[in-house]
């Protein structure tokens, strides 16, 4: 559009030249318009390149939307890891996920659906223009973010602590078996694996120091084969197979152990889990961003986009959770 | 130009009429979403509880993605009112699910494509240790 045109339609600044005629011009020209125009003296919230707010908020509308697409195929990508490598080693996701705390998972799940519910009623309130319950429903919003990175905060302090990192890192200082968890679901299983590694123990220790366990060594070698000659039941075998922690996913044949590239999956949960949590706490910047905003009660029927957006933000936050919790914390 | 422009400013001037009342868009009532909070809170416990069944090894995964995407469907519908909202956002959005859809089911389909070659890469392994 030529600058002569727009000069022309401007000057004689009859009430039917739509603000739209004005695109194109520099900023000066723009503000100049502005101050004559009812519409914009009316919402001062009113960006100077919108006609009205309507044209402002489906904009803004558009634009999150198509944010949110890339969102959901930017996740795809570990999705799509997740679903490769559950199904080339199920038994990699079985081993790992008795590390995992459920409760904890839950609760999370719980904390974020509860955040979605004040983020909605939020967009409700700016509205409506109720500007005290905005900024409470703002606050639990803030509160449930910071709830779910605090419990996050307890389960990757576990992780760290317990050697289970991902990569070359992978060091778990417990054997599964030893779990709670893994005992709770699987007593017999977990006791016959006690016995087993106990029992190569023994033998491994009578391997390096024969002198010292010559005496009753050769007792106790043949008390261990008669008992390892006992056939295991379907409950004692069957959860340690599925788990990899014996039989030919496991990494060592005899010796209950760990299956083959268990790190795998650790890598999988941190990468997940943290890009998630690295949205959680982007989010928490931005609600506190619109909390000072709504702090100059701003929000109004004519202008809440803002809230509007940071809401479908977050629900998409909330709506990745509602997949990550099953496929990492309800492994079967 | 100037027409097309006339008729944006028409139409916007319309709506504006139109919404004066309402705003730009819907708003949701509060009974609603609680509504809405509590069946997902409910399904967040069903989920949790179903892993205690055994389901066979597809089962419980298909259960457990089926409340998931009932959950999903229900955060999207009516939390980012899409029900509501222009039906163009609606489109959007799946536009991203058949494409996540796809990206999965191709990948899927060609994973066991490399099994042979990485079994003989473990049995190579094998023997170069053994020796």
């Amino acid at each position: 559009m030529s600058d002569a045109t727009s000069e022309a339609a401007e000057s004689p600044k009859p009430k039917s030249v739509p603000p739209a005629a004005d695109h194109g011009h520099g900023d000066g020209h723009g503000h100049g318009h502005e101050e004559h125009d009812p519409i914009h003296l009316a919402n001062p919230n009113l960006a100077h390149h919108f006609d009205t707010p309507q044209q402002q908020f489906d904009a803004g509308k558009l634009g999150i939307w198509l944010f949110l697409l890339t969102e959901v195929l930017f996740f795809a990508g570990l999705f799509c890891a997740y679903t490769v490598y559950r199904s080339y080693r199920p038994e990699v996701f079985v081993y790992a996920h008795y590390f995992l705390d459920t409760k904890l998972g839950a609760l999370n799940t719980c904390v974020l659906l509860l955040s979605s519910l004040t983020a909605a009623w939020a967009v409700r309130n700016a509205q409506l223009r109720q500007h005290s319950l905005l900024k409470l429903n703002i606050v639990i919003t803030i509160a449930c973010a910071c709830a779910f990175m605090v419990v996050k905060y307890v389960e990757y302090s576990h992780k760290f602590h317990d050697g289970l990192l991902p990569g070359p890192h992978f060091a778990p200082t417990e054997q599964v078996w030893e779990l709670e968890s893994f005992k709770h679901k699987h007593p017999e299983a977990a006791e016959y694996a006690e016995h087993l590694y106990k029992a190569a123990e023994k033998k491994k220790a009578a391997a390096a120091n024969p002198a010292a366990a010559a005496p009753t060594g050769e007792h106790a070698a043949a008390g261990d084969a008669h008992e390892t000659h006992v056939r295991p039941t379907e409950e004692q075998l069957e959860p340690l197979i599925a788990a990899g922690i014996l039989g030919p996913k496991a990494e060592t044949r005899d010796v209950p152990s760990k299956p083959r590239n268990a790190h795998v999956f650790f890598s999988i949960y941190f990468f997940m889990t943290g890009l998630h949590g690295l949205h959680v706490l982007i989010g928490i910047g931005i609600w506190i961003w619109l909390l000072l905003k709504a702090n100059k009660n701003v929000f109004g029927p004519n202008y809440f986009g803002p809230i509007d957006y940071a809401a479908l933000y977050w629900h998409l936050v909330d709506l990745i959770w509602i997949y990550l919790f099953p496929l990492l914390y309800l492994i079967h | 130009m100037s027409d097309h422009a006339h008729d944006h400013a028409h139409g916007a001037d319309a709506h504006e009429a139109g919404h004066e009342d309402h705003g730009l868009a819907h708003t949701t009532p509060i009974s609603l979403l609680v509504g809405i909070l509590g069946v997902l809170l409910v399904l967040t416990i069903l989920t949790v509880s179903v892993t205690s069944f055994d389901l066979g090894s597809r089962g419980n995964l298909v259960v457990a993605m089926i409340i998931a995407t009932v959950k999903a469907a229900l955060v999207v519908t009516f939390f980012m009112h899409l029900l509501w909202d222009k039906k163009f956002h609606l489109v959007l959005f799946m536009t991203s699910v058949l494409f996540v859809i796809l990206f999965l089911s191709m990948t899927i389909t060609d994973r066991g494509e490399y099994d042979k070659d990485v079994e003989a890469f473990r049995q190579d392994q094998a023997q170069l240790n053994a020796k």
